[in-house]
């Protein structure tokens, strides 16, 4: 699992690549924490999933915990990119109420 | 039909090993990708489970057994750990005993809604088992129509 990020605009994207699930979820945790720690006065956060290959609920649980850090810094989250298996999660769980896909 | 074995150990590891396990023993049954996403999902929900719930992230041995049955895929997966007291409970959506460690409560559901029939039984202190089936090749059938 990779992270890396750049910065457009007013705007976070952070770029997650490889399989996201128990295994790896504490290493994109703490990186994509560290990005978000780093952005202060941005006023959004874009999480492109195009290199995610497999995620299952743990990566659910992944992206409510950044949408709740990124709250606590008054910015909003939005999702691109997912690719179908990342997508019918996503669907499923409700979760593009919180962060819609863009 | 054709059947498999397979016991490991509840490393995290192991879940991207089981998930493409069981992906590599579908393969006969020409499932569509859409329809191996779905398994290698549900199946890495319950290695998930057995892994953080079971064994509460201590060691133990996590059994997987599949079957096919012409176009039909079984599935079940195992272990030894602390149980469900309550699996009605469980089974409900966004419901999760971590609720801290950024749990989404959501494995049953998935488990659920991507497999034909799955069922799951489980008694506090001795383990928990996940039975789920699926019909494969759905593509493959209709092409051949």
């Amino acid at each position: 699992m990779r992270t890396q990020a750049t910065r457009r605009g007013d705007s976070l994207y952070i770029y997650l690549t490889g399989e996201l699930d128990e295994h790896t979820v504490a290493k994109a945790r703490a990186e994509a924490d560290a990005f978000i720690d780093g952005a202060a006065g941005m006023s959004r956060a874009v999480f492109n999933l195009a290199g995610v290959r497999f995620m299952d609920s743990t990566g659910i649980g992944f992206l409510i915990g950044r949408y709740r850090r990124l709250q606590k810094y008054g910015m909003t989250m939005c999702l691109e990119a997912p690719n179908a298996g990342a997508d019918k999660i996503l669907q499923i769980s409700g979760l593009y109420a919180l962060m819609p896909k863009i | 039909m054709n059947e498999m074995y397979l016991k490991f150990l509840s490393r995290s590891e192991n879940e991207v090993f089981a998930r493409n396990v069981v992906a590599a023993f579908a393969l006969p049954l020409s499932p569509t990708l859409s329809e191996l996403d779905d398994v290698r999902t549900a199946v890495s929900e319950a290695v998930t489970n057995c892994i953080v719930h079971g064994y509460r992230g201590g060691e133990g041995w996590i059994e997987l057994v599949c079957r096919t049955e012409g176009d039909l895929l079984h599935i079940e997966i195992a272990d030894s750990g602390r149980g469900i007291a309550d699996v009605e409970q469980a089974l409900q959506p966004f419901y999760t005993t971590l609720p801290d460690e950024e749990r989404s409560g959501m494995g049953f559901t998935i488990m659920q809604t991507f497999m034909t029939d799955f069922s799951v039984t489980s008694e506090a202190g001795r383990g928990t088992t996940v039975r789920m089936s699926k019909r494969l090749g759905a593509k493959a059938a209709d092409d051949a129509r």
